[in-house]
């Protein structure tokens, strides 16, 4: 019988492995992280470890109620993202413009070859001293962390992309008469280099989140604030719902990231 | 006749880790209006670089390329590419419309335009289709009618059929043979094919040499509608073999890999 199903229908068996594959790998999915939450809950229940010390995920929902119910959890996530937003649109508008200037243009190239080379190395969180300095314990110093940090891996993803675009390509605008910079800027070279900026905007949705929780740890208020303040209490449930609540933003984010880029590359094979 | 273009004495020299290579030297070509030209070559003799000079993407060292244009539009030349070099992010609407951007012109009133060199190639029905989505002969007619957009006086076209099947090949030097009567436009049409050249031109210059120039120039007479390979221009294909030094090769193509040492033809046909 299913020698025949089989001749009948040659396409069938495939696709319906197909099909199957798609459910096993997501049953396998939630039962890893089902699995997960168990050996996470036990830790606590069975006594291994002080559950002071970690909290069982069933304490958690509790404890993001009793934060919501303050408000706390509103500001910090507000103020977070406020910081996150501003430091990630700063430093991705001047590393792509910087990127761009450089990748195209020799002289740029040379010119900030060595400044480069110096400043490169220093992360973004050792410039804290000098955010606090400047800005205070502000917003602006932390906005400033985090566009230091975004800064850097966008500028070397559009330099990169800029230089890596087709030769024939610019050809084809000097054949039919553009020649000047900004016209073969906006006709070949940025969209050209999108797909190579992309992966570095990418790269830095994801990094900024760590210079915010970095760069709140100094006192200035939002998520990494709010979660030094519960680890000083010892509130470990409290610290969790933030850890949280970074990881479903991150993913909303980049998933959003994901659905603008998919639309902005649809040209691609 | 009144020329549209004229070369003389062009010379175009290369300079690489301090060795310089003599590409052409002492080119002289009067290209009349309206004509249509093939130029053949063995591989690396320099028709590509020709071309390159003529639409100003390398600079001549020697000689004189004048230009008598009518249109006051800035570019009165067109180019099409060997390899159709589609911008891979626009549709192709938006790839024929590519050289009327800074004209002045409403994107609507570029768009229609563009729609109507699509329709002259046939293809106004793939407007909205990405380049990865069209076969290599699609891809070579839109890139034909991106050149013909800008309504050029002069269309230069570089070996613009030679990756294409036969078939896809055959069709579009019809094409270009119902564009250009129709039109009126010269055409200056390079390629290694000594077929294609007497099918399609009314005057089929060789180049040879190293440094490169023109060593023979044969009017094709043979009445339109033609026919392929027909006999009557038996003698003048085997003078433009003599002069290039490949009576020993067969079919219509010279086999450009065993002349010029440049880069190999991209696939050879049977006569
Ligand atoms: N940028 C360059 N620098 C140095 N030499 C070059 C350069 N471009 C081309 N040449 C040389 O110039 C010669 C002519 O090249 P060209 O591309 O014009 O040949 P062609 O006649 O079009 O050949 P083909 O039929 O293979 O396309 C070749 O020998 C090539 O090696
Ligand atoms: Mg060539």
């Amino acid at each position: 019988m299913a020698l025949t199903e089989t001749a009948a229908l040659p396409a069938a068996p495939a696709a319906r492995r197909a099909k199957l594959n798609v459910f096993s790998s997501v049953g396998l999915g939630a039962a890893g992280l089902l699995a997960f939450l168990l050996i996470w809950q036990a830790v606590p229940s069975l006594g291994l470890v002080n559950p002071m010390m970690l909290p069982g995920p069933l304490a958690i929902p509790a404890a993001f109620q009793s934060e919501l119910a303050s408000g706390m959890w509103f500001t910090a996530v507000t103020g977070s993202l406020s910081h996150y937003a501003l430091g990630l649109v700063l430093g991705s508008l001047l590393g792509v413009a910087l990127g761009v200037l450089t990748g195209m243009s020799r002289v740029a190239e040379d010119l900030t070859a060595w400044v480069v080379r110096v400043l490169r190395p220093i992360p973004g969180l050792a410039w804290a001293p000098f955010a606090i300095i400047w800005f205070g314990v502000t917003p602006s110093a932390a906005v400033f962390i985090i566009t230091i940090s975004v800064f850097w891996i966008v500028f070397f993803a559009a330099h990169g992309a800029v230089r890596a675009v087709d030769r024939d390509l610019l050809e084809v605008a000097d054949a039919f008469g553009f020649r000047a910079a900004h016209e073969k800027l906006f006709k070949i070279y940025l969209p050209a280099a999108l797909p190579g900026i992309l992966v570095g905007l990418r790269t830095a949705l994801g990094q900024a989140w760590m210079a915010v929780v970095a760069a709140e740890i100094f006192g200035v208020p939002g998520l990494g604030h709010r979660m030094i303040e519960a680890s000083a209490l010892l509130a470990t449930d409290i610290v969790i719902v933030y850890m949280l609540t970074m990881a479903a933003l991150y993913g909303l984010l980049d998933s959003l990231f994901l659905l603008g880029e998919r639309w902005l590359l649809r040209w691609k094979a | 006749m009144e020329s549209v273009i004229d070369i003389r004495g062009l010379g175009l020299t290369f300079e690489r880790d301090g060795r310089r290579t003599d590409v052409l030297q002492g080119l002289d070509l009067a290209i009349p209006r309206g004509a249509f030209i093939a130029i053949v070559g063995a591989s690396g003799v320099g028709k590509s670089t020709l071309l390159r000079v003529l639409i100003g993407l390398a600079k001549a060292s020697a000689g004189t390329v004048s230009l008598d244009t009518q249109s006051t539009e800035r570019q009165p030349v067109a180019l099409v590419f060997q390899d159709s070099r589609l911008l891979p992010w626009r549709r192709v609407i938006d790839n024929v419309a590519f050289g009327l951007e800074g004209r002045g012109l409403s994107r609507a009133e570029r768009h229609a335009k563009a729609l109507d060199a699509l329709g002259v190639v046939g293809l106004a029905h793939l407007a909205r289709r990405w380049p990865h989505q069209l076969s290599g002969g699609q891809r070579q007619r839109v890139a034909l009618a991106r050149a013909l957009a800008v309504e050029p006086e002069v269309l230069l076209m570089d070996e613009p059929f030679s990756a294409l099947d036969a078939i896809s090949r055959e069709s579009l030097q019809d094409e270009l043979t119902r564009i250009w009567q129709a039109t009126g436009k010269t055409i200056l049409f390079v390629t290694h094919d000594i077929e294609e050249a007497t099918y399609l031109a009314d005057r089929v210059v060789v180049l040879a040499g190293a440094p490169g120039r023109t060593v023979a120039d044969h009017a094709i007479e043979t009445p339109r509608p033609r026919r392929r390979n027909d006999d009557a221009d038996a003698a003048i294909v085997a003078d433009i073999r003599r002069h290039l030094g490949s009576g020993h090769l067969g079919g219509g193509h010279l086999g450009g890999g065993h002349l010029g040492g440049g880069r190999p033809t991209p696939f050879a046909r049977a006569a």
